[in-house]
């Protein structure tokens, strides 16, 4: 039975967004491909979850948390049992960690990072930024099973209302040559700018380390990430998980206001596809006022005090 | 302690993309080519390594003629022997790349494989693992810190909001992220001596592959686009910052449906 399988990951008892948006894609790839929906998680509680966005079956490893070497074989002992014609992965660390080696495993090809995916009869056909953006390449990927990993915010998570998935156990080794020995929070409590809907980026036009406390209360206010250029980056005004563009993330969340940055190639190549930006700029000529739908040429010193009120003030209402 | 440190050839990030005739590549007409900026992190990774232990810093390519130029900046910034696989690296797609240098890794002595965490420009992320698979080594991907003891590396590996510590045994492959060292520039005793290495050459079938296993197998490009240009959209003077910040909510709210 063809179908297409869907690594899950799952976070305080739910699915994480990433497998739900994966899983919602996958839904309609399997009905385009025939077959089934099925899932792949580290454990049962995500059967509801997965159900609930359509998948049949949830195969279960009692490998323990997350293992590229132990979730390699875990996978492949699930593909055995359905020979899925897809298999994907929601883009997170581990999805990206995994997806690589599995295809490996099984001589398979993998498109990564993708926006959109369509079955085009015997054949997966994904777009994928590369260049950072700078362009779009339309790839076939001809291999059984053929691999994608999907790019966060690309596809909307839509459940389709299933009932608990049927739990199958499969077997993973024991040992690995790899270990975690420890897990350190580095942003507990702030949302990661690759998983937001909103991001507010400060560039060096803050002047000082300090001021990125503008575009924090800003990102608190709205409910965003804090996004940030590579100059303040560099300059150790923030940690470079913050930092968006070519060597940095690339994002594309629904809204990205930007404020004192310039817009250098690099930069626009990592946010250029948020599909609505505003900039505030001081410069009118900046080249972020390329890319911003709303660009205000003013002062963030005044305007970011005054925009954060004013989002308190709406989201009051 | 013996380090071989893959090196991709990518377009200069300030390169404006223009698409080749053939609808699928770049335009390559005046397209500078540089060191991938994460395959710094991982060289400059390897030749600290080699200073504090002694050992070999192999640097590997595999692409056309031009690759030997990365090679040599890398030779000058420290690295002491330099592979070049010659093929049309462009055709291949990445377990393609993979396999290539997996072949070549089983020719040179070695403890680490170092990577970049992607490829600036194919942005795939995939060659690092996929390599870790075919020797069946351990893989720590996207590192901001290691270090070594014997038989053994420990490295930190970031993720959504969280740094994990990960224990390997050697041989491993470890691919490098922004933060987890300052790449030195090379000195003019480093490009002197670059300058005398002679960069070991190889084909594909020196390695014992067909083009039949490198080259368009699973994974093809169709064609490549460029985004719709932005023609910029409207421009508001911020000079009243109280009426700016409203006009700002408004269109948050009726257009970008964000708040
Ligand atoms: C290989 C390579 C990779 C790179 N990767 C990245 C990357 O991933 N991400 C990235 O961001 N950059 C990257 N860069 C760096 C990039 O080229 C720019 O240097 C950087 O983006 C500039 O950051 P910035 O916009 O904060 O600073 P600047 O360019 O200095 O811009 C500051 C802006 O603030 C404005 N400003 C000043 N004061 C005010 C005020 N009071 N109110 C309003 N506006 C004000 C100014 O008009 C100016 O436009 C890379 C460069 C290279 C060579
Ligand atoms: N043609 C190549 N030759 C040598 N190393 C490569 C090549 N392509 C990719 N790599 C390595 O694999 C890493 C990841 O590339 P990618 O999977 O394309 O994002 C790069 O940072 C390099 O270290």
């Amino acid at each position: 039975m063809p179908g297409v399988l869907v690594f899950c990951e799952v976070q305080d008892g739910k699915l994480k967004k990433a497998s739900r948006e994966a899983l919602s894609i996958g839904r309609k790839l399997a009905e385009a491909a025939g077959g089934d929906l099925t899932a792949f998680a580290s454990d049962e509680s995500a059967a509801d979850d997965a159900g609930r966005y359509g998948a049949k079956k949830l195969f279960v490893t009692g490998a323990g948390g997350y293992n590229p070497e132990m979730y390699t074989a875990a996978m492949q002992a699930a593909i055995a049992q359905t020979s899925p014609s897809i298999v994907l992965f929601g883009g997170t660390s581990n999805g990206r960690d995994l997806a690589p080696r599995l295809a490996a495993r099984l001589d398979a090809g993998v498109a990564s990072d993708v926006d959109r995916l369509e079955w085009a009869g015997s054949k997966l056909k994904a777009r994928r930024p590369v260049y950072s953006g700078k362009a779009f390449a339309t790839v076939e990927v001809s291999s059984v099973p053929a691999i994608a990993t999907t790019r966060m915010n690309a596809f909307p998570a839509e459940e389709s209302g299933g009932g608990a998935a049927e739990v199958v156990e499969v077997s993973a080794p024991a040992e690995s040559k790899a270990k975690v020995v420890e897990t350190k929070v580095t942003q507990s409590g702030e949302l990661s700018i690759v998983e937001a809907d909103i991001i507010v980026a400060g560039g060096r036009g803050l002047k000082e380390g300090a001021n990125f406390s503008l575009i924090r209360d800003l990102a608190h206010a709205i409910g965003g990430a804090v996004g940030a250029s590579r100059a303040t980056v560099d300059a150790g005004w923030i940690d470079h998980q913050h930092q968006v563009g070519q060597t940095g993330r690339v994002v594309s969340p629904n809204l990205y206001i930007a404020a004192g940055v310039s817009g250098a190639i690099q930069h626009l190549a990592g946010m250029s596809s948020s599909k609505h930006i505003v900039a505030i700029n001081k410069d009118p000529e900046a080249p972020i006022f390329r890319v911003a739908d709303l660009g205000v040429v003013g002062d963030l010193f005044t305007i970011l005090p005054a925009l954060t009120e004013e989002v308190k003030r709406a989201k009051a209402h | 302690m013996n380090s071989v440190v893959c090196i991709a050839q990518v377009p200069d990030t300030e390169t404006r993309i223009k698409i080749g005739g053939d609808g699928r590549r770049i335009d390559e007409a005046g397209v500078k080519y540089i060191v991938s900026p994460y395959d710094e992190y991982a060289l400059e990774e390897a030749i600290r390594l080699k200073e504090k232990e002694g050992g070999d810093v192999t640097v590997l390519g595999f692409g056309p003629d031009r690759v030997q130029q990365a090679l040599r900046e890398s030779l000058a910034r420290g690295a002491t022997k330099a592979v070049h696989v010659k093929g049309e690296s462009g055709d291949a797609d990445s377990l393609g790349i993979a396999k290539v240098l997996a072949a070549a890794l089983r020719t040179i002595p070695h403890d680490l494989v170092f990577f970049g965490k992607q490829g600036v420009g194919t942005d795939n992320s995939l060659v690092g693992p996929m390599v870790a698979e075919l020797l069946g080594y351990p893989q720590i991907n996207v590192v901001t810190h290691m270090e070594t003891a014997a038989g053994k590396v420990t490295a930190h590996r970031e993720i959504e909001g969280a740094e994990e510590v990960i224990e390997a045994t050697t041989p491993a492959v470890i691919t490098a992220q922004k933060g987890l060292n300052e790449p030195r520039y090379a000195s003019l005793k480093g490009i002197m001596a670059a300058k005398k290495v002679t960069i070991d050459t190889k084909s594909i079938a020196d390695l014992g592959l067909a083009d039949s296993d490198v080259v368009n197998q699973r994974v093809t490009v169709v064609s490549l686009e460029l985004p719709p240009e932005k023609s910029g959209g409207r421009k508001i003077d911020g000079g009243d910052p109280a009426a700016a910040a409203k006009e700002i909510v408004r269109y948050m709210k009726e257009e970008a449906k964000a708040l």
